[in-house]
């Protein structure tokens, strides 16, 4: 049945080399490579994780029970930076290298060395920053975003800031390398407007981190020069200013926010029309609303920063910037539901974990508007509100979407099926504890409770205490997750075929499964009935 | 491999990205190292630091005489010769938005933060509280803050060595054209003068740029630590200089190759990428002529 397959020779499993060595260090294997992503995106969640059970279990109750207040800041920091730099980003950028080549027909990534030396850098940088927490005076601690002065008082500060520089020149390439695959490699046929929205979400994607991830290696370059080379940037004194600081950050920052969400919403797409048995209704509109959000994420930076005392003109701007987004954000949600809309749909994994995101993301996307308001804002600014809030959009939202994608697309890549009964157990028990755990946050601080504190006072003592269950059972859930891969991976009998679910529509799902060492050498020919979308002209 | 445009091309496996992210953590661990060294402690930063640096130029030299090495065997089709354009066009795209956070942070800074802290717009408390005498001002006079950080400066007047470095690259982008369209015509003698004079001119203007940093330095006590505008001053030309070091090297690098005979007329993406890079340069340097010197 597949065209492609049946032309190639070199497809058969004998394309892997045989040294350990030369397969996963020296390899140009876009498969590989995208497994290697995988596997260290799933390490440092769970690095990242521990860190944040840690932090739960020290909120459980008031008072300080486990760690030192400095050492609490360096956790909740570290948190921050390895759960977006080191987890959720690896993991989109994973599923993209598996996934785009064979979406587009292309034998492999267009820059497959560099593709090699993008995911190699990232074990380092994370050594690198990792080890500061073993220094004497211990890791940064002045937060995720690192706003200065605060931040350079550490002398962890070089090599966060290094670190930072190697997680950014690793993006960089990797967001170049999938933008050359998309725009060159693809086989003849496989028009823009007919590819999977997923591989739209990740073109669009990788603009973006080409567009911030410079701007950022600026914002902490500037951060290096004021602490050990006398510059004044942040410094008042020298006539710079602490809140330029926020400005290029953010203007990294905001675009960010997008490039965690914006693959989630591609596999999202992937994953509904599939169980629904329908392709996905509006697939242009799904393509431009992409584009949308993505133009509209460079103009809203400074809602991050409302309470910081910014002109009246501007808070007004970026809040109606900021609402604006919901507009293409909601066709999005909207076209999902409409594509389940008279589906007839089946409840596998992967899906229930696709309607979980949507439900669950729109929640995230409500509490962001009512951050957007500038007056609520004030109220809002830096408390547990804020922490609900990008959890739901993050936790349910990015990672729910990357589990959602891994239960998707395992039969794929391992040739196997996955034990639908835990994978269920997992989904139900990641769904229930994840809402115990942050749906009280956002009580707690419209109450008041400020973030990143270490204790705090009794009248938050109870949804605390719910909070903090909910994250040990939901951590706990995980471990289900691994058990699950683990057992699909290397214990499963279950074969899978080619096409691993009946209503799957795409190039992937014409190769065997598991997917050949190296597919499509030879381009396929492309036959619109085989797409999800090739009937977009029509 | 056989160029057959029916078949892409995959690249052997090779060992140089790994080499590349080694050398590269050493080169950070050991500038971080450096950093945090006590003054006059013996730290080992410093020798870590110049093996990383030594590691990453021997790593570019390897990986790239093993591209260099297949694209002479005629490995590369006209599917990878666009995909190593992207690549480059990317990459600038990149740079570009790399310089662009220090231009912001120069128009924030002289457009904002320098004028509220002399006390202009509404509530600025700043200046009402703790510098009530700073009238905002940039350059020489008030270009380094409130507090006057660094002491009394002198900036660099923009109609002497800056012009004369301006003129010297805008020339430089015209050898290195003129180079460009010698090798399409295919004349190898033309080639290596205007691509050497390229390279003659690069290097002059990294000399004089040498003197102008030693005179701010020793002569108008204009220095990293001279407030904001020093941070701005010399963050924006001196990320320019580096640029303009790895461009004059990769120019040189051409000649080399251009003397060996590695292009033809249809074949020489590695020309056009540096040409590329070097436009760049160049177009980033008339940024800061317009506003870090005369503006």
């Amino acid at each position: 049945m597949s065209y492609a397959a049946t032309h190639d020779q070199h497809d058969d499993h004998h394309g892997a080399p045989k040294s350990f060595f030369q397969r996963w260090f020296m390899s140009t294997n876009h498969k590989d490579i995208g497994t290697l992503y995988l596997i260290f995106a799933l390490t440092m969640f769970f690095i990242g994780g521990s860190f944040a059970m840690t932090i739960r279990a020290e909120l459980f109750k008031p008072g300080l029970q486990l760690v030192q207040p400095y050492f609490f800041n360096q956790l909740t920091t570290m948190h921050g930076l390895i759960m977006i730099f080191g987890a959720i980003m690896p993991a989109f950028v994973g599923l993209g290298n598996w996934m785009i080549p064979m979406m587009v027909g292309a034998p492999d990534m267009a820059l497959p060395r560099m593709n090699n030396l993008s995911f190699w850098i990232l074990p380092f940088a994370f050594i690198l920053m990792l080890s500061t927490l073993f220094l004497p005076g211990g890791g940064p601690a002045g937060g995720w975003t690192m706003y200065p002065p605060l931040s350079l008082q550490s002398n962890s500060l070089a090599y966060v800031v290094f670190a930072i520089h190697l997680m950014g020149i690793s993006s960089i390439m990797g967001a170049i390398n999938i933008i050359a695959t998309i725009l060159n490699m693809r086989a003849p046929g496989m028009d823009l407007l007919k590819m999977p929205v997923f591989v739209w979400s990740w073109l669009i994607t990788a603009f973006l981190l080409i567009a911030v991830m410079p701007v950022l290696a600026g914002a902490v370059t500037m951060l290096l020069t004021d602490k050990y080379f006398d510059t004044s940037f942040f410094n008042p004194g020298g006539g710079g200013d602490p809140v330029l600081y926020q400005h290029v950050f953010w203007f990294f920052g905001h675009p960010e926010v997008y490039i965690m969400i914006l693959p989630a919403f591609g596999i999202i797409s992937e994953i509904v029309p599939t169980f629904a048995r329908k392709p996905i209704f509006g697939y242009k509109a799904m393509v431009f609303a992409l584009a949308c959000i993505a133009f509209l994420s460079f103009t809203v930076w400074a809602h991050h920063m409302f309470a910081v005392g910014l002109p009246l003109g501007a808070d007004l701007f970026f809040m109606y910037a900021t609402m604006l987004i919901a507009v293409p954000t909601g066709v999005k949600v909207f076209n999902w539901v409409a594509t389940m809309w008279g589906g007839s749909m089946t409840f596998e994994t992967p899906m229930l974990f696709a309607i979980a995101f949507i439900i669950l993301f729109t929640i995230g996307g409500f509490s962001g508007l009512m951050l957007a308001l500038v007056p609520a804002d004030f109220q809002y600014q830096d408390t547990y509100f804020v922490v609900a809030h990008f959890h739901y959009v993050l936790v349910t939202g990015a990672l729910f979407a990357i589990i959602g994608a891994a239960y998707f697309w395992l039969p794929k890549w391992s040739g196997h099926m996955y034990s639908e009964f835990w994978g269920k157990v997992h989904f139900w028990n990641s769904v229930v504890w994840v809402n115990v755990l942050f749906f009280p946050q956002h009580f707690l601080g419209l109450a008041g409770m400020p973030r990143r504190i270490p204790d705090y006072n009794v009248a938050f003592a109870n949804f605390n205490m719910i909070s903090s269950i909910g994250g040990f059972l939901f951590g706990a859930s995980q471990l289900i997750f691994l058990g699950v891969v683990i057992h699909c991976v290397f214990f499963s009998k279950k074969q899978a075929a080619d096409r691993a679910w009946e209503g799957a529509k795409g190039l992937e799902w014409t190769v065997p499964s598991p997917a050949p060492h190296h597919t499509f050498s030879v381009p396929p020919v492309i036959h619109d009935e085989e797409l999800a979308h090739g009937d977009v002209h029509a | 491999m056989s160029q057959q445009h029916d078949v892409y091309f995959v690249p052997a496996k090779s060992y140089w990205p790994f080499v590349a992210a080694v050398v590269m953590f050493i080169f950070m661990f050991g500038a971080g190292h450096w950093l945090n060294a006590e003054p006059g402690g013996a730290g080992f930063g410093k020798t870590v630091l110049t093996l990383g640096v030594l590691g990453v130029l021997g790593m570019f030299f390897g990986w790239f005489r093993s591209v260099i090495n297949e694209s002479l065997a005629g490995d590369y089709n006209p599917q990878v010769d666009t995909s190593f354009r992207m690549g480059m066009m990317w990459f600038i795209f990149s740079e570009v938005m790399f310089f662009g956070a220090f231009f912001s942070a120069l128009f924030y800074i002289r457009m904002f933060s320098v004028p509220w802290l002399g006390g202009e717009g509404h509530g600025v408390l700043t200046h009402q509280f703790l510098w009530s005498d700073y009238a905002a001002a940039w350059g020489a006079n008030g270009g380094n803050g409130p507090a006057h950080v660094g002491g009394a400066f002198e900036t660099v007047p923009a109609w002497g060595l800056p012009l004369l470095n301006t003129l010297i690259l805008l020339s430089s982008s015209v050898t290195v054209t003129i180079a460009h369209h010698a090798l399409r015509a295919g004349h190898r003698g033309r080639i290596l003068v205007f691509l050497g004079l390229t390279v003659l001119l690069g290097a002059l203007f990294l000399n004089f740029q040498a003197h102008e940093y030693i005179e701010a330095y020793h002569e108008l006590n204009l220095t990293l630590g001279s407030g904001v505008y020093g941070s701005t001053f010399f963050l924006l030309t001196g990320f320019h200089g580096l640029h303009v070091t790895l461009g004059t090297i990769m120019l040189s690098v051409i000649w080399f190759r251009v003397l060996k005979g590695h292009f033809s007329k249809e074949h020489h993406f590695g020309f056009e990428a540096v040409a590329w890079y070097w436009h760049f340069v160049d177009v980033v340097w008339l940024g800061l002529f317009m506003f870090v010197y005369i503006l």
